[in-house]
């Protein structure tokens, strides 16, 4: 299987890669630069803020690094607390990217959790999907909450692994798995991978891609992270499309038993 | 006339319009959205609008974020 004919499918538009990357918290913008041209991301999230006034003019701007022309930039409403703000920032960044609709979607409930505020995002989806906007959503891992969010007609649904910044894994494979079945739209974890191997079992679960951060920068080699969780993310797409062997209780001898001469 | 520009308070000249005010902060180059009383005004309309006392003016760009 070659990735030609295993794309993963967003809004119509097509990808190669199944690893969408954060751009926060790098040292510097060459340090993201390099981590997302390691990880093979095509999808990369950015977040809105104020412009700093009667700063330095000339100083960098992250659109430079991550030029729009070469990645489909993701902005999210990270920071939110109400619908009234992730709808607002929502327009602000279609504003800002010429009319790019793509975004991705999250209301928070809490600070400490970060876990998302469930009724919020119901709504904010709601209102944002009738104003024409292409919504990737950040939910928790609750099947139910999950095809609803489809129902209204979000174009990909994310949901969380562990919470945000974690690193903490795959916290609960079962309802990622029951997610994965019942849906009909792209599902991607978003959020709580913390090492590759966290990676490689989503996929392995059967999710259509893996959006992840923190796992890549703050890690203590950034730009190898990247490398590794684009390896995991087609070790763990290509186990899963080739379909594990069924688990035994005890052992089955890989060599034959017949023509032993002992 | 006092404006809230980005959350602070700003005095700027009578009739200024948006596209001014951007020249004047030295971010015509730069990729950004603005909105004026939570509404948006489109980057079409920089040139024409004109900034009224007590206008609240948010000026947006992508920063690195998950």
């Amino acid at each position: 299987m070659t990735n030609t004919t295993d794309q993963l499918i967003i809004a119509d538009k097509a990808y190669n890669s199944r690893l969408l990357t954060g751009s926060g918290k790098y040292k510097d913008l060459d340090e993201t630069r390099a981590a997302t041209e390691a990880s093979g991301a095509e999808i990369v999230t950015v977040a809105i803020r104020r412009t700093n006034i009667g700063q330095n003019p000339d100083e960098p701007n992250l659109l430079d690094a991550l030029p729009p022309e070469k990645y489909t930039i993701l902005p999210n409403t990270a920071g939110c607390y109400t619908t009234e703000d992730a709808v607002r920032t929502c327009r602000l960044a279609r504003e800002l990217l010429d009319g790019h609709d793509l975004v991705k979607l999250e209301v928070l409930g809490d600070e400490k959790t970060l876990f998302p505020d469930i009724t919020a995002t119901l709504e904010a989806a709601e209102i944002l999907v009738k104003d024409n906007f292409k919504v990737m959503v950040y939910t928790n891992d609750d099947p139910i909450i999950a095809r609803r969010l489809e129902e209204i007609g979000c174009v990909a649904v994310m949901p969380l692994a562990a919470p945000i910044g974690s690193g903490l894994g795959i916290r609960n494979p079962y309802n990622i798995l029951t997610i994965v079945e019942n849906a009909n739209v792209p599902i991607l974890v978003d959020a709580g991978v913390g090492t590759a191997s966290d990676a490689a079992i989503a996929m392995e679960l059967g999710c259509d891609g893996i959006l992840m951060n923190t796992a890549i920068a703050a890690a203590q080699n950034p730009v190898l992270m990247a490398s590794a969780m684009k390896k995991a993310v087609e070790a763990g797409r290509e186990a899963f499309l080739a379909g594990r062997m069924p688990r035994k209780r005890f052992a089955s001898a890989s060599s034959p038993i017949d023509g032993t001469f002992f | 006339m006092l404006v809230s520009l980005n959350g602070e308070q700003k005095e700027l000249a009578e009739g200024i319009k948006l596209s001014e005010l951007i020249d004047m902060l030295d971010l015509s180059h730069r990729r950004l959205a603005i909105e004026i009383n939570q509404e948006i005004v489109p980057k079409s309309q920089h040139a024409k609008y004109e900034i009224k006392p007590n206008d609240k003016i948010e000026i947006v760009h992508a920063i690195g974020g998950g």
